[in-house]
């Protein structure tokens, strides 16, 4: 199928809104928990296909309760998800075969080996060709680096070769669709690494991957989309370059002594807001004034240039802008 | 179905871009029902729990043998007085002893801990990912339970036969009414005996089932179940309650007895099971019902 390959020109396009081929949709998918809690507030999600989604949020802003839903695991109090265009969770066998998942941390039978865990899902797997099963898993844990840990047993395994495992039963089968919530949890840099260069080959080979963290750090370097939840709802979704737009860049300029109040002047006489000096440099926001315009008018109006320099905020700061205050969970 | 219409599929086909569901390989619920019965039957827990019932009627016939000449020959709950004369006895008498307590704990314990135990390892939510039709997990994850319930009668059974036939030789049964059959016969009433009482947990297996989808914590599946045993025993004795102790889970479980008759009244013995039929019939559906709709949130 094309629609599982990725489509350099609609990644780059910059609406919000995907128009193409979508790996996961959900249309006003809301979830309200019995304690009156709504974790999930109408959620129209939009992962185009063949895009590397990174799925953002602090801790309880409901990331983890729509992968449950989209997976069928939980029913939605209102609205609906498809998954690779199939209804969730009404299609859940014929559609889940081809979706790899990692629900909320990795859980095994902890008295069985890595191998004989993937034995056990591969046993469960209908669909799955039983004879192809030992070399599917060999495969598997060869591809998270778990060959050598593979006949101990779960118990004894770290959290970071736990979190390997569970990446290794997402990857049994070929998958037109990876969920992986939180893969990178209790990795350390290196294994980061090589879950982000993973990512990156399944999604060079076609896959769509929805990948959420609550560290837009450790998935920044390798989505093609993004959204950004708070408190259960959306708060912005699209490709990269609006996350970037979404960020308001700072223009400074740094003159002579004695020239600050003319350089002030000249800014505040393009419109630009929050005008500030500290004595030497003028700052501002720049809003969608052109940088030249800024320099030529300084230049024009006898403001000696001694630097000038146009500050893009970091999707870091655009996160923690959009998703609140650092370690506070949402609620 | 084994066939594809190809005109029922066209017309039932939703959307253009979605696709076929994958066809099922053959043997798909045996691998399944072989990898349950593996992690059930290889569980460290549940092996010691087989060896623990199966020490049971090793102890009652070290005891019955080392005192059958003291005062106290003869004495104990029923059964056991009939032990001495014959090896075969021994099997009864131990299903005896387990029954109103040992038994219902085995059966807490694999019903209980067979959907509670995945959800609490967070091991279910991966199963139905993967995935597994609900329906079809709790009817392996039942005939898990019931395996595991019918292994440990049997251990019982098994180690009560050898131990009994050791200490005490196997020789042609004296019934309950005096009369006696031979060997063969009379071993043929015990095993229908050990099959009655295996049966009989059959019940209170879907009972643990439904406690099972009710929550994470298979701890409290397995102590409700057991409770609900004892409950059922305790209201058993009450006369005030003769209108409802018919139906309760374990008022027909001593009725094996009717096997050691000559003529046993196979009514009882159907009524019995038939009992137990319906509170299967009753709490499968509810468990059904609750599992196929639950959110899996663990």
């Amino acid at each position: 199928m094309s629609s599982a390959v990725l489509d350099p020109a609609r990644v780059g396009q910059g609406s919000g809104d995907a128009t193409g081929p979508l790996a996961v949709r959900t249309e006003g998918l809301t979830k309200r928990f019995r304690s009156g809690q709504v974790a999930v507030d109408d959620l129209a999600l939009r992962v185009p296909r063949g895009a590397v989604y990174g799925f953002l949020g602090p801790n309880g802003s409901g990331k983890t309760t729509t992968i449950r839903m989209l997976l069928g695991l939980v029913r939605p109090t209102a609205g609906a998800a498809w998954l690779l265009d199939s209804p969730m969770p009404e299609a859940a066998l014929a559609v889940l075969p081809r979706v790899g998942a990692l629900v909320e941390g990795p859980a095994f039978q902890p008295y069985l080996s890595g191998r004989d865990n993937l034995a056990r899902l591969e046993a469960a797997d209908a669909t799955a060709d039983p004879r192809t099963a030992d070399r599917r898993a060999g495969e598997a844990l060869e591809r998270v680096g778990l060959t050598a840990a593979a006949d101990k047993r779960y118990r004894q395994y770290s959290l970071g070769m736990k979190q390997r495992l569970g990446l290794a039963a997402a990857l049994l089968r070929p998958r037109d669709l990876l969920v992986l919530d939180e893969p990178t949890n209790g990795l350390d840099p290196q294994g980061t690494r090589e879950v982000r260069h993973l990512v990156r080959e399944l999604a060079d080979a076609g896959t769509t991957v929805l990948v959420s963290s609550h560290l837009l750090a450790e998935i920044e370097q390798v989505c093609t989309h993004v959204g950004i939840m708070r408190s259960g709802r959306m708060v912005l979704q699209g490709d990269r370059s609006v996350l970037v737009a979404r960020g308001v860049s700072r223009v400074r300029v740094t003159t002579t002594a004695g020239l600050t109040g003319a350089a002030a002047r000249v800014l505040a006489g393009l419109g630009l807001d929050e005008v500030g000096t500290d004595g030497l440099r003028v700052d501002a926001l720049l809003g969608d004034v052109a940088p030249e315009r800024v320099s030529a008018a300084s230049v024009a109006a006898g403001v000696d240039l001694v630097g000038f320099e146009v500050r893009h905020p970091s999707l870091e700061e655009i996160f923690v802008e959009l998703t609140g205050e650092g370690f506070d969970v949402a609620r | 179905m084994s066939h594809a219409d190809p005109l029922a599929s066209a017309t039932v086909a939703p959307v253009a871009t979605a696709a076929p569901v994958p066809r099922a390989q053959p043997g798909a619920f045996g691998r399944l029902l072989r990898s349950e019965l593996r992690l059930v039957l290889g569980r460290r827990r549940n092996v010691v729990l087989l060896s623990g019932l199966g020490a049971v009627p090793l102890l009652l016939g070290l005891v019955v043998f080392l005192t059958r000449d003291s005062a106290m020959s003869g004495q104990g709950p029923g059964f056991i007085g009939r032990v001495t004369e014959n090896g075969l006895f021994l099997v009864v008498a131990s299903v005896f002893v387990c029954l109103p307590f040992l038994l219902p704990l085995t059966v807490g314990i694999a019903s209980g801990d067979a959907i509670a135990g995945e959800a609490s390892a967070g091991t279910l939510r991966y199963l139905l990912v993967t995935p597994v039709a609900r329906a079809r997990l709790l009817v392996v994850k039942a005939a898990g339970a019931l395996t595991f319930v019918a292994a440990a009668v049997l251990a019982i059974a098994v180690v009560g036969l050898v131990a009994g036939a050791v200490l005490f030789g196997l020789r042609d049964v004296v019934l309950l009414s005096g009369d006696t059959v031979p060997l063969a016969s009379g071993a043929l009433r015990v095993a229908g005996i050990v099959a009655y009482v295996g049966l009989s947990m059959t019940g209170l297996v879907a009972v643990g089932l439904f406690f099972s989808t009710l929550t994470e914590v298979p701890v409290g599946a397995m102590a409700a179940t057991v409770v609900v045993a004892i409950v059922s025993g305790v209201l058993d004795t009450l006369p005030a309650l003769d209108a409802i102790r018919p139906g309760l889970l374990t008022h027909h479980w001593l009725d094996f007895a009717e096997l050691l008759r000559i003529a046993p009244d196979w009514g009882v013995v159907a009524g019995g099971l038939g009992v137990q039929l319906a509170w299967v019939v009753v709490f499968g559906s509810l468990a059904w019902a609750r599992f196929t709709t639950a959110d899996v949130s663990s």
